[in-house]
C-alpha cells in the first residue's frame, strides 16, 4: 500500500515536468533577484524557464493519463491550453520590457515577474485539474498573483481600485463556487470529478440540489472567463491594470477558465455510456447547454452592445472581450467534439489578434499619453505601420477576411450549425455585425480624421514593432492557411475520461 | 478545358485578379516624399502604377476575351467552365463531423462572367482618370483603390463559394477607406453605413454558405448545384423544403443589399453622394453588379426550386424597385439639396430594377437583358458619375439649381454628356435601349401586369434625365459661371472638359455606341451560357411540384 502511493507519486512527478520547470524558474527569479537586482536578469530567467517549461511540454506530446490519483489529467486537451498559456507568458514578458507604464517608476520589478510565473503555473494546474479541491487551489493560485499584478502600479489610482474590485469580486465568486463545491461534496461523498460522475451516474439523487451546486461552480468559472453576469469586474480591472496584465487576463486567463469549464462539465455531468465524441449527453437531463445558450447569448450581446458606447480602447477592447467569451461559450453549447475543437481554433486565433492589439494600444499610449479613442485620431498618418497592424487585428476581431478570426468564427459557427443550434448561430452573426461598428469607430479614428495631418511619424523601436508583425503576419497568414491549426486543435480535443 | 492559358506559369485568371495586389505593393513600398518636389513625383508613381496596372488587366482580359469560346454553357458544368485553374488550397483530412475539410483555389469563367470580368477591367481602368484629382494621401488611395480590384475580379472569376466569400469581404475593407477618407462632407457616415449594410447581408451568406458545405461536404460551387451531391440527412436536402426557402431568402438578401433592391437600398444614395468621383464610378459601375451576379451564380442555380418558389416576389421587388427608384430621382427635384448625383444613385436603384425584372422572367430574352442590362448600366452609370465628377470639380457644387446653359460654356462636355443620358434613358441606337427592350420583352412573356407597371420607370426616368440635362445645359448661365473656371489658369487651361477627363469618358461613350448599334460581341458570349441556366432554374424549379 505505502509502496503504491510513493510509486504513484514518484510515477506523477514525471507527468508535471512543465509544471515543475515554472515552479522552479519561480524560485530561482526570487533569489536571482536578491543577488543580482537586475530586471534583465530577471526577464531573461523568466524567458528561459517558460521556454524550458514549453520544451517539458513537447517533450509530453500525447500523454494521456492521469496524475497524482486523478488530481489532474495530463491530456492533449490541457497540453494545447498549455501551450496557449506558454505563448501568452512569453508575449506578456516581452510586452513587459516595453512598457514604459511599468518600468517609469521607483519600484523594483522582480516581483512582476515572479507573479507573471505563478499566475502562469496556476493556469497550467487549473487546465489540468480533475479534482475539485485541485480546481479551487490552481484557480486561487491563479487568482492571487492576478490580484497584486492588476494593482502592480499602485501609485496610479485606477490601477489600485482595479486590484480591489477585483478581489473583491472575485472572492465573492470563489465563495459562491466553494459553496457549490461543498454541496456537490456533501451529495457525492466525493471530491474527485470522476467519482462524482459515477455516483451521480449509479445513485438516485436531489435533482434540482446537483443543478443547483453545478450552477455556483459553473458561476466561478464564469467571473475567469467574464461571462454575464460575472462580468462586473472586467472592465474596470482591464482599464486601470496595467495593460501587460489587461493582455494577459483577457487572453490566458480566460482559456484556463474555458479549460478548466469545459473539463468540469464533460466529467462531471455527461453521461459516459450514451456519448460518443459526436454528441455528449448530459445525465439526469439537465439542460446544461441551454444553461449555456442563454450564459453565451447575453454575453456576447451585452458586451457588443456596452462596447458600442466605449471612447476608452482598453475599456472597448475589454468589453469585446467579453463578447469574445460570449462566442466562445457557443462552442461548449453545441456539446460534440467539433465544437470543442473550434473552441481551441478560435482561441489560437484570438490569442495572436488580441494580443496584438493590446500591444499597440500600448505602444502607442507611451507616445500619445492616452488611450482615448479621440486621441487616436490621425495617428494613421504618424504611424502607418503600427496603424496598419491595429487596423488588421480589429478586422480579425470583427472576424472579416482573409484574416484568422475569420476562420475562427467560420470554424465555430460551423461547429453550432451543424448541431442545429440555428437561431444561436444567427444572433453570433449579428452581433458580429455590431462589433463591427466599434471596432471600426477606431480604424475611422486612425484614417479616417486629420488625413495627411503632416504632425509628423511618430517612432517606434524596430523590436516594439517587430514584437508586433510577429503577431501580425500569423494574423494574416493563419486567415488563408489555416490547415495546421485545425489538425492541430484536431487533435487536442481528446480529455483524458478517467479510468 | 479549352484555351488555358498561362503566363510565367501562373493561369491568366490568377495574373487578372492578382496584378493589382503586385501594383499594391509596389505603390507601399515607394516614398511619399518629403517635398514639393518630391511629393508631385511620387504623386505621379502612384497615378502611372495604377494606370498602367489596370491597363495591363485590361490587356489580359482582352486575350481571355479573344480565346472565349461562346458554345461553352458552363454554369452547373464544371467541364465547360473556361480558363479553369484549381489547385487545392486548404486540405484537413479526419476532422471529427466535419469530414475532409478542403477547400480549392478555384478559378474559371463562362458567359455569365466574361462580361463582367470585361465590365470590371474597362470601368477600373477609366476610373483611374476620374482619380487623377486625388493629392490627398494619394498613396494610400491607390494601394486601396488596387485591392478594390483584386477583389472585384476575383468574386468575378471565383468558382468556389469560400474563395468567392473572402474576395466578397475583401473589397469591404478598401471601399470603407475610399469612401471615408477621401470622401465628402458626411463621409464617415456613408463609410460605415456601407460597411455595416454589407456584412449584415454577407454574414447571412455565411450562414448559408457553411450549412451547404455541410449538405454537399465541400465548398465547390458546383457540387452544391448538384442534388445527387447533397447528403440526404442534411437540412438543405430534398427539393422546396421550407429549409430550403429558408436558405434561399438568407442568400438573396445577402445578395440583394448590394444590388441594392427597395428596401435595402438605403446606404446607396449616401454612400454615391459622398464617395469621390472615381469611387462612385466603380461603385454604380461594378460593386453593385456584384450583388445580381451572386444571384446568378450562386442563388439561383444552387435553389432553383425556391426561385421558382419566389419568382414572382422577385418580379414584384423588381418593379417596386424600377418605379421606387425613379420617383426617388425624380424627386431629388423638388426636395432636399436638389443634388444631381443623388439623383444619379436613385436612378441606379432603378436601373438595377431591370435586371430584377429580367432575371424574374426566367427565359432567355429576359435573363439576356438582365445581364446586358448589369453590363450597360456599368458602362452608363460609370459615364453618369464621371460627368457629374467634372462639374463638380469645376463648380465646387452639384445642385441642380446652380447651373443653366452650360451648353455654350462647354460644348463638348455637352455632347458626351448628353450621349451617356440619353444611353441612361434608353434611347434606341445606345446600348441601353437593347437591354431595356429585351427585359420588357422578356418580362412581358412571363408576368404582364408587372411589366406594365414597369414600363412606369421607363417614362419616369425620361423624365428626370431630361429635366437634369435642360437645368445643367440649357436656359440662361447664371452670373457667378460667366467667367471662366479658374482664372489663374492653372488647373483648368480651358472651360470645357479636359483631356484626362475625356480619356475616361470617350472610351465608354464609345462601348455604349457600338453595342447599341451592335449589341452581339456581348450578348453572344452568354447566349449559351443564359439558356442553360433558364434550362436548369426551369427544370429544377420543376422538381418541387413532383
Amino acid at each position: 500500500m505505502y509502496n503504491a502511493v510513493v510509486n504513484e507519486l514518484i510515477g506523477s512527478l514525471g507527468l508535471i515536468k512543465p509544471e515543475l520547470a515554472l515552479l522552479v524558474t519561480f524560485v530561482v527569479v526570487i533569489i536571482a533577484d536578491l543577488i543580482f537586482k537586475n530586471n534583465k536578469v530577471n526577464l531573461g530567467l523568466s524567458i528561459l524557464g517558460t521556454i524550458v517549461s514549453g520544451i517539458f511540454l513537447i517533450g509530453m506530446s500525447g500523454t494521456n493519463t492521469s496524475a497524482f490519483a486523478n488530481l489532474i489529467a495530463v491530456d492533449p486537451f490541457s497540453e494545447f491550453f498549455k501551450y496557449l498559456i506558454l505563448i501568452s507568458t512569453l508575449i506578456v514578458l516581452v510586452m513587459s520590457e516595453f512598457s514604459e507604464e511599468l518600468h517609469n517608476r521607483d519600484v523594483w520589478m522582480g516581483e512582476y515577474y515572479m507573479l507573471v510565473l505563478g499566475m502562469a503555473l496556476g493556469m497550467f494546474l487549473l487546465a489540468g485539474a480533475t479534482n475539485l479541491i485541485m480546481i479551487y487551489l490552481a484557480l486561487e493560485t491563479m487568482s492571487m498573483s492576478s490580484y497584486i499584478l492588476s494593482g502592480y502600479t499602485k501609485e496610479i489610482k485606477r490601477s489600485s481600485e482595479a486590484s480591489l474590485k477585483y478581489v473583491i469580486f472575485g472572492s465573492l465568486s470563489s465563495g459562491i463556487m466553494i459553496y457549490g463545491m461543498s454541496i456537490l461534496f456533501g451529495m457525492t461523498g466525493s471530491l474527485d470529478l470522476y467519482a462524482i460522475q459515477s455516483y451521480l451516474a449509479a445513485n438516485g439523487f436531489f435533482q434540482p440540489a446537483i443543478f443547483i451546486s453545478g450552477l455556483m461552480v459553473i458561476a466561478g468559472f464564469a467571473y475567469k472567463i467574464s461571462a454575464v453576469p460575472f462580468h462586473f469586474w472586467t472592465p474596470d480591472v482591464y482599464e486601470g491594470s496595467p495593460i501587460t496584465i489587461t493582455a494577459y487576463l483577457s487572453v490566458a486567463s480566460k482559456a484556463a477558465g474555458f479549460a478548466v469549464l469545459v473539463r468540469f462539465i464533460k466529467l462531471t455531468f455527461f453521461d459516459a455510456a450514451g456519448s460518443s465524441d459526436e454528441s455528449w449527453i448530459m445525465m439526469n437531463s439537465i439542460p446544461w447547454d441551454m444553461v449555456l445558450a442563454v450564459l453565451a447569448v447575453a454575453t456576447m450581446t451585452l458586451g457588443n452592445i456596452v462596447a458600442l458606447w466605449q471612447s476608452n480602447v482598453k475599456r472597448m477592447l475589454a468589453y469585446s472581450s467579453i463578447a469574445h467569451a460570449g462566442y466562445l461559450l457557443m462552442g461548449i453549447v453545441v456539446m460534440t467534439n467539433t465544437g470543442l475543437m473550434s473552441i481551441l481554433v478560435y482561441f489560437f486565433f484570438y490569442l495572436l489578434m488580441n494580443f496584438g492589439a493590446f500591444i499597440v494600444v500600448m505602444l502607442f499610449a507611451h507616445k500619445i499619453g492616452s488611450e482615448e479613442m479621440d486621441d487616436y485620431e490621425g495617428i494613421g498618418y504618424q504611424a502607418p505601420v503600427l496603424a496598419s497592424l491595429l487596423t488588421l487585428f480589429l478586422v480579425s476581431l470583427t472576424g472579416l477576411p482573409p484574416t484568422a478570426g475569420f476562420i475562427g468564427k467560420l470554424v465555430l459557427f460551423g461547429a453550432v450549425l451543424d448541431s442545429g443550434w440555428y437561431w444561436l448561430a444567427v444572433i453570433g452573426v449579428l452581433n458580429s455585425v455590431v462589433s463591427l461598428y466599434y471596432y471600426a469607430k477606431v480604424v475611422r479614428n486612425m484614417w479616417l480624421r486629420k488625413v495627411d495631418n503632416g504632425k509628423g511619424t511618430l517612432k517606434f523601436s524596430i523590436q516594439s514593432q517587430a514584437l508586433v508583425m510577429v503577431l501580425g503576419i500569423p494574423t494574416l497568414v493563419f486567415g488563408l492557411f489555416f490547415g495546421p491549426i485545425m489538425r492541430w486543435a484536431e487533435h487536442s480535443v481528446r480529455i483524458f475520461l478517467g479510468n | 478545358m479549352s484555351g488555358t492559358f498561362n503566363i510565367l506559369g501562373v493561369g491568366i485568371l490568377t495574373w487578372i485578379t492578382f496584378l493589382p495586389i503586385l501594383g499594391m505593393i509596389a505603390i507601399l513600398a515607394i516614398p511619399s516624399g518629403k517635398d514639393e518636389i518630391s511629393r508631385a513625383r511620387s504623386l505621379n508613381y502612384f497615378r502611372y502604377i495604377t494606370l498602367g496596372i489596370t491597363f495591363i488587366q485590361l490587356i489580359l482580359t482582352l486575350v481571355v476575351y479573344s480565346g472565349f469560346n461562346f458554345s461553352m454553357p458552363g454554369i452547373n458544368d464544371a467541364s465547360s467552365m473556361q480558363f479553369i485553374e484549381r489547385v487545392t488550397w486548404i486540405s484537413v483530412t479526419g476532422l471529427p463531423m466535419l469530414g475532409d475539410l478542403k477547400i480549392e483555389y478555384f478559378l474559371g469563367i463562362d458567359g455569365i462572367s466574361m462580361p463582367m470580368l470585361l465590365l470590371t477591367a474597362i470601368v477600373s481602368t477609366l476610373a483611374v482618370f476620374a482619380s487623377w484629382g486625388i493629392k490627398k494621401a494619394a498613396k494610400g488611395y491607390f494601394a486601396m483603390y488596387l485591392l478594390l480590384v483584386t477583389g472585384m475580379m476575383g468574386v468575378f472569376v471565383a468558382l468556389d463559394f469560400f474563395l468567392f466569400y473572402v474576395f466578397w469581404e475583401l473589397m469591404l475593407l478598401p471601399m470603407y477607406f475610399l469612401i471615408g477618407i477621401w470622401g465628402g462632407p458626411r463621409k464617415e457616415y456613408a463609410a460605415i453605413k456601407f460597411f455595416l449594410y454589407t456584412l449584415f447581408g454577407s454574414v447571412f451568406m455565411l450562414l448559408v454558405m457553411i450549412a451547404l458545405y455541410f449538405a454537399v461536404g465541400s465548398f465547390n460551387m458546383f457540387d452544391m448545384m448538384d442534388p445527387s451531391k447533397f447528403d440526404q440527412n442534411s437540412i438543405l436536402a430534398g427539393f422546396g423544403t421550407s429549409w430550403r426557402y429558408i436558405a434561399f431568402a438568407a442568400l438573396f438578401v445577402g445578395f440583394a443589399i448590394k444590388v441594392p433592391i427597395v428596401p435595402f437600398h438605403t446606404w446607396l444614395p449616401d454612400a454615391h453622394v459622398e464617395a469621390p468621383t472615381a469611387i462612385s464610378v466603380i461603385l454604380a459601375g461594378v460593386l453593385l453588379k456584384m450583388g445580381t451576379y451572386g444571384m446568378i451564380r450562386i442563388a439561383w442555380p444552387m435553389f432553383p426550386d425556391a426561385v421558382q418558389y419566389f419568382n414572382w416576389w422577385i418580379g414584384l421587388i423588381g418593379m417596386v424597385s424600377i418605379v421606387y427608384g425613379a420617383l426617388c430621382a425624380l424627386a431629388q427635384f423638388s426636395v432636399g439639396k436638389r443634388d444631381l448625383k443623388k439623383m444619379i444613385a436613385y436612378s441606379s436603384v432603378s436601373h438595377m430594377g431591370y435586371v430584377m425584372l429580367g432575371l424574374a422572367a426566367l427565359n432567355t430574352e429576359g435573363v439576356i437583358g438582365a445581364i446586358f442590362q448589369m453590363f450597360n448600366h456599368g458602362t452608363i452609370t460609370a459615364m453618369l458619375f464621371m460627368i457629374v465628377g467634372v462639374i463638380y470639380d469645376r463648380a465646387h457644387t452639384r445642385s441642380l439649381d446652380d447651373f443653366g446653359g452650360m451648353a455654350n460654356k462647354m460644348p463638348v462636355y455637352t455632347a458626351i454628356m448628353t450621349i451617356a443620358f440619353f444611353a441612361a434613358i434608353g434611347l434606341p441606337g445606345l446600348s441601353g435601349f437593347v437591354s431595356e427592350a429585351l427585359v420588357f420583352l422578356g418580362a412581358f412573356k412571363t408576368y404582364p401586369v408587372l411589366t406594365v407597371i414597369s414600363g412606369l420607370g421607363i417614362i419616369l426616368g425620361a423624365g428626370y434625365m431630361l429635366w437634369a440635362l435642360q437645368k445643367v445645359f440649357f436656359g440662361k448661365l447664371p452670373e457667378r459661371w460667366s467667367g471662366p473656371w479658374d482664372p489663374t489658369g492653372k488647373i483648368y487651361k480651358n472651360d470645357d472638359i479636359n483631356y484626362i477627363e475625356l480619356g475616361g469618358l470617350v472610351p465608354l461613350a464609345i462601348v455604349v455606341i457600338y453595342l447599341g448599334i451592335n449589341p452581339n460581341p456581348v450578348i453572344g458570349m452568354m447566349t449559351s451560357s443564359v439558356n442553360h441556366f433558364v434550362e436548369l432554374i426551369r427544370i429544377g424549379g420543376n422538381f418541387a411540384g413532383m
